[in-house]
């Protein structure tokens, strides 16, 4: 806080009423109703509904659907941050060192940063159609047998891959700023005492580049989780049988298209729990990263 | 610094590869919304330009039919453009009060109001998108523009941008126009305002952005097609590729995509150097 502040008086509850007030109403609000209805059990036609306890979690976590997708999550989320992680940071790194043409290079790998979710599912979509996707054919013709509309696996990968694309961009950008961040004189002596490139990114630029890395780590896990719904929504729309649907995309399909708002709910106070322990986390961790 | 001719030549290889891998969705997506659905249902995607470009975007911007609905995608770029500049302009002048009171004032609920802003980084609107619906339509603010942002606002990542920002301008500011006799008002208005320019024309552009692309939020509350945004309209046209036995619009769903693309991706570069400043120092 400020040494120098202005004193009591009603002004500062002007200023922040707007905030407060719409907080109150779109978000305090909806997340109270979500804790309470996950208690809750609506009859068939939604006329109805008594208290139940924790019966809608137990439900939840013994039915093997949820699990599935809290699996299908994890393992979605470990690949997509890691695979655009590694790929932006390469293309950082190169992006870094190139003198002619450097800015040219920075628009053409960051632009993506503006593309919208589901558009980037329907170029994934389009480019894996069986009638004239590029890629499936492509695949097809070195004797893959691949058939994502079929097959869980080739699904998951159609989503990943969809999902790597569009977030390489973001960490490219805070990787590019992070190498720019990195004294040259470290990079000078380095370049003197090790001929290798390799070697000097293993030992200088990636340990100097470690708080960057592990908060695009926290960035991307949030990602997968939620934003990645506009995309899922557009290609695999969790199919077949529920193998894409992440936890997020769950919670749509059975409160709003098989409106179990009991269930729905209780998915979402579990989600918020998870949320909740993941931001903690970051923001345990952003504060330590100031003694770097 | 010393570069052996060899890894030169590899960095712009690779660059080039990366350049391309991002590219290529998108030019495919662009050259084939300028054939018509035959020719690319016998011959599959293509990677240069047909003669159908007038057609197919004309089509899509002022005729109903082709975007499935009773909305054309002028009048959806039209609800896209409102809800960006909507969400860009509320998020950032709500914040900056917000953050206002918390770094200059002392006041009693300071404490606990902070938490309340704080939790709410906790919880992104996609884990509470059922009873949020709930809430808005009780308000009877489905489709109505005010429905579709105003919760979007909700979250305080501006306001947290902003407190930070204003914590390091210095304390003799504020001593110096108390000296002159400005009032809280005053100050804001006068000296912190014009002071934040720079970081107001970088969240700006980040929530243009943000607000643009949504799609969760507005395709649960938007059920009326007047009010639907490109990015919905998407959705629209990808639902019905494959109805009635026709060959599939494919050409349109990629002229859409396009012209859902094309702005943000203008803007991003456009504000190339405003846009990665503000996303760097925000996010950290």
């Amino acid at each position: 806080m400020k040494r120098v502040q202005f004193g009591h008086s009603p002004v500062p509850y002007f200023f922040i009423a707007p905030q407060i007030l719409i907080i109150a109403i779109f978000f305090l609000w909806p997340a109270a109703q979500a804790v309470y209805q996950s208690f809750l059990l609506e009859d068939a036609f939604g006329l109805s509904s008594q208290f139940v306890g924790f019966r809608n979690f137990a439900d939840v976590l013994a039915s093997g659907a949820w699990l599935q997708s809290a699996i299908f999550t994890a393992v979605f989320s470990f690949l997509v941050a890691f695979f655009s992680i590694a790929i932006s940071l390469f293309l950082a790194v190169r992006a870094d060192e190139v003198i002619r043409g450097a800015k040219s290079y920075k628009t053409l790998l960051m632009w993506g940063y503006a593309v919208a979710p589901p558009v980037a599912g329907l170029l994934g979509n389009m480019l894996f159609n069986p009638l004239m996707g590029d890629l499936y054919k492509l695949f097809n013709s070195f004797g893959f047998e691949f058939n994502h509309i079929q097959n869980a696996g080739d699904a998951a990968f159609v989503v990943t891959l969809i999902a790597v694309w569009k977030q390489v961009s973001v960490n490219f950008i805070f990787f590019l700023s992070g190498l720019q961040g990195i004294p040259k004189a470290v990079t000078e002596a380095a370049t003197l005492d090790c001929k290798s490139a390799e070697r000097r990114f293993w030992t200088i630029t990636f340990p100097l580049l470690a708080p960057t890395t592990f908060f695009l780590m926290v960035i991307n896990l949030t990602y997968a989780f939620f934003e990645t719904f506009g995309i899922i929504d557009v290609s695999t729309k969790g199919s077949p049988g529920g193998s894409t649907a992440t936890l997020v995309y769950k919670v749509y399909v059975d409160g709003f298209l098989g409106a179990d708002m009991g269930s729905s709910s209780a998915q979402s106070v579990l989600l918020m729990i998870m949320v909740s322990v993941l931001t903690v986390f970051q923001f345990r961790f952003i504060e330590r990263k100031v003694h770097y | 610094m010393y570069q052996s001719k060899w890894r030169t030549i590899t960095n712009h290889l690779i660059l080039i590869i990366g350049s391309l891998f991002m590219i290529l969705p998108v030019w495919i997506a662009l050259v084939s919304s300028t054939h018509t659905r035959e020719y690319l249902f016998q011959h599959g995607l293509q990677f240069w330009f047909g003669g159908h470009f007038i057609e197919n975007y004309g089509a899509i911007l002022f005729d109903p039919d082709a975007t499935k609905g009773r909305v054309t995608a002028l009048e959806m770029l039209f609800n896209s453009m409102v809800l960006g500049l909507g969400f860009a302009i509320g998020k950032v002048i709500i914040s900056m009060m917000a953050a206002y009171a918390i770094v200059y004032f002392r006041f009693r609920l300071a404490v606990p109001l902070f938490w309340v802003i704080f939790s709410t980084l906790l919880l992104p609107l996609e884990v509470r998108i059922v009873p949020s619906y709930e809430v808005v339509a009780e308000l009877g603010l489905l489709n109505t523009y005010t429905g579709l942002i105003l919760p979007l606002i909700a979250s305080a990542t501006g306001t947290f941008f902003f407190r930070q920002f204003y914590r390091s301008v210095p304390d003799e500011l504020l001593e110096a126009a108390r000296l002159d006799g400005a009032g809280p008002l005053r100050f804001f208005l006068d000296i912190l305002v014009p002071l934040s320019v720079t970081m107001i024309a970088a969240i700006f552009i980040i929530m243009f952005v943000v607000g643009w692309n949504q799609y969760l939020w507005p395709l649960l509350m938007t059920t009326d097609d007047q009010l639907y945004t490109i990015v919905i309209g998407i959705k629209q046209v990808y639902n019905s590729l494959y109805e009635g036995g026709q060959i599939p619009q494919f050409p349109k769903a990629f002229a859409l995509t396009i012209m859902a693309t094309i702005p943000p991706v203008l803007v991003v570069v456009i504000f190339q150097r405003m846009f990665v400043k503000g996303l760097v120092e925000t996010e950290k």
